[in-house]
């Protein structure tokens, strides 16, 4: 076992962790809070050890399709962007659903609409969960909250990614992506081998063993309306298989919480302190921290807010998870909403403001 | 002869090439993805390529460029193709990877992509299908079409002051510094379909080879989307694309500057 702590950025903890669990090719373009992602990879050489191809596309539109060609033909591909960045890649997202290829990507987000801002943000929970692309479909989406899992779900999302062959997406923000903190990395596996390629992903585009099977194709591209509505069942139902097999969260102090708060990333961070400081008031208070943003932890959320009379979600936007929250305790439980914007991370006592005069006169 | 006699294998003067199945093509009656098609097929299979090629395919009328040929296929979004392909080449180095592209495709949606992966000297094959026309869409104007020329979008013909000037990417392929060979073909006559047959395989082995990016554009058309018979279709484009689009090769290098 590796168990030694290093201390760095979420950011450059994404960039070791890639190359340690044997990613085959990283492709992006630089944009601020994320770009230490590609400048660490580029300082490490990785291609001069694993073999890890590491290339700064012309575009974020080049760097989604990168990943669909490489994605494609079996190899474990992943790119990082924020907000800007991610919003360019949507077509990708859905040609890779649609198709049924497996990649990472990354989206430490900050501040928008537009240019929006430099600073972090939590804004883009609709486009990354309910997609910005065309058509039915779902990513996966793993929210890390700390350096540490910034790191772990590298590996954990390609292995869902593969698993499910779909894309997966860990959505950070810029807070996790430019903190220090200390990481354990995980230890290095080595790249996948041809052989080991083929037999994981038969149906990957990259030639081998044509002889002896049909060629492989990826197309999206279907004319016939009942072989499409087909097509779009058998998604479908995969995403269901989802839904019931790979929600993750966590609970802090729920068992006896009259009150719940909820958030992911960094806003949960800051929300368990909240938690902290009103428990010490005497408010039973209890965090649950959504870590699958898609499929959204619904049975988890419910099982946790049991006793709650009041649900406080906290994000860094104008209330967008806010909703699946609703959703998921089918407005049997008021739900209120702190949320800041532009950039602006809350402090704890806000919080604790906040609920004082709504969530906590419930 | 009986035609027993004829399609006796010794008798044959040309064959289908085997990694071409029998999968009725879309193409309309004289166009020329048909041709291209098979000479890919039949360059393929004499490299003995086969279990190494990955072909990526457009959106354009070549979109289902997968169901004809037996080799592994990615049917890219519209002008994405290099992007696929440069991922593709730089994690599977030893395999030929070709994108199949029309000039929409290439030059208009893609042109960012196309002009990138043939700039970073990527060892990858670009074919280039020039009609002149969005012909997958039904026949709207393509940053190709020559002045005059007359589209669904342009129905007065294309206006330099209204739709500015063509857009001949070849040319321009051949002063990006990572393009080793670039070559400009057709495939409206045997001989034609000849010489177009060896600039790929040319542009194949230099992939392989990894010898620089390489670009074989084939000046083309579109019968339908030039509302016109084949026969005069081929006329025309001797007439009016040749003179804008010249043939012939117009970079061979053997080697990349370091
Ligand atoms: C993003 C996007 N925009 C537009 C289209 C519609 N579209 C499909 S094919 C095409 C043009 C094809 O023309 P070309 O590349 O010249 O190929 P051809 O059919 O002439 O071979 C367009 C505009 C699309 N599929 N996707
Ligand atoms: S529309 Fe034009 S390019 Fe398309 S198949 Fe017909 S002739 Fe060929
Ligand atoms: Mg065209």
């Amino acid at each position: 076992m590796n168990d030694e702590y290093v201390l760095m950025k979420g950011n450059e903890a994404i960039a070791h962790a890639a190359i340690r669990c044997g990613c085959d090719g990283y492709f992006g373009y630089p944009i601020t809070p994320q770009s230490e992602v590609l400048e660490t990879l580029s300082l490490l050489k990785p291609w001069e050890t694993t073999g890890m191809v590491v290339l700064q596309a012309e575009s974020e539109v080049a760097a989604i399709n990168m990943l669909y060609g490489g994605g494609g033909s079996g190899k474990r591909v992943m790119t990082s962007s924020s907000s800007p960045g991610v919003a360019l890649m949507q077509e990708g997202f859905s040609y890779m659903a649609a198709c049924e290829i497996p990649a990472l990507i990354v989206n430490v987000q900050r501040g928008g609409p537009g240019l929006g801002t430099i600073q972090p943000g939590q804004c883009d929970y609709y486009q990354a969960t309910i997609g910005g692309g065309n058509g039915d479909y779902n990513v996966i989406v793993l929210a890390p909250n700390s350096v540490q899992e910034m790191a772990d779900f590298v590996d954990e999302a390609f292995k869902l990614a593969f698993r499910y062959r779909m894309p997966a997406m860990i959505l950070s923000d810029g807070v996790i992506g430019q903190m220090m903190e200390r990481v354990k990395l995980p230890e290095q596996k080595p790249r996948r081998t041809e052989e080991e390629i083929y037999a994981e992903c038969p149906w990957a585009t990259n030639g081998i063993n044509l002889k002896n099977r049909k060629p492989n194709f990826h197309s999206s591209l279907e004319s016939d309306p009942l072989l499409m509505d087909k097509r779009n069942e058998a998604l479908q139902a995969k995403y269901a298989k989802v839904k019931e097999c790979e929600t993750r969260a966590e609970s802090v102090s729920c068992e006896d919480a009259e009150y719940l708060l909820v958030g992911f990333g960094s806003m949960s961070r800051i929300a368990e302190e909240a938690m902290h400081l009103l428990r010490n008031e005497g408010y039973k208070v209890g965090l649950f921290r959504p870590i699958t943003l898609w499929p959204f932890p619904e049975r988890e959320l419910r099982e946790a807010a049991k006793n709650a009379k009041g649900i406080m979600v906290c994000e860094m936007n104008a209330g967008q998870m806010i909703n699946d929250v609703r959703l998921a305790v089918s407005c049997q439980i008021p739900c209120d909403h702190y949320g800041r914007m532009g950039g602006i991370v809350p402090d704890p006592v806000e919080v604790v403001e906040a609920m004082k005069q709504t969530t906590l006169k419930r | 002869m009986t035609k027993e006699e004829i399609i006796r294998p010794e008798n044959l003067v040309c064959g289908k090439p085997t990694l071409m199945n029998d999968a009725p093509m879309h193409y309309c009656p004289g166009c020329s993805h048909g041709v291209v098609h098979k000479i890919i097929a039949e360059v393929i299979e004499e490299m003995q390529m086969e279990e190494k090629t990955v072909g990526i395919c457009p959106v354009g009328c070549a979109v289902f460029a997968y169901r004809y040929l037996d080799v592994d296929w990615q049917e890219a979004a519209h002008g994405r193709a290099p992007a696929v392909a440069t991922a593709i080449k730089r994690l599977w180095p030893d395999r030929l990877v070709f994108t199949y592209q029309g000039d929409g495709d290439l030059a208009c949606i893609g042109a960012c992509e196309t002009i990138h992966a043939l700039n970073r000297g990527e060892k990858i094959t670009v074919i280039f299908i020039n009609n002149a026309i969005y012909g997958m869409t039904g026949g709207q104007m393509a940053p190709t079409t020559l002045v005059g020329m007359k589209t669904a979008t342009c129905p007065y013909g294309r206006d330099v002051n209204l739709h500015g000037y063509p857009l001949n990417m070849t040319d321009l392929a051949v002063n990006l510094e990572g393009t080793a060979y670039v070559t400009r073909q057709s495939v409206h006559t045997v001989a034609a379909i000849r010489k177009a047959k060896r600039a790929i395989r040319k542009a194949f082995e230099n992939s392989i080879n990894g010898i620089g990016s390489n670009m074989v554009e084939i000046v083309s058309t579109c019968s339908a989307g030039w509302k016109t018979s084949p026969v005069k279709a081929n006329k025309w484009m001797e007439e009016n694309m040749f003179k804008y689009y010249h043939l012939g090769d117009l970079k061979d290098v053997g080697k990349l500057k370091d």
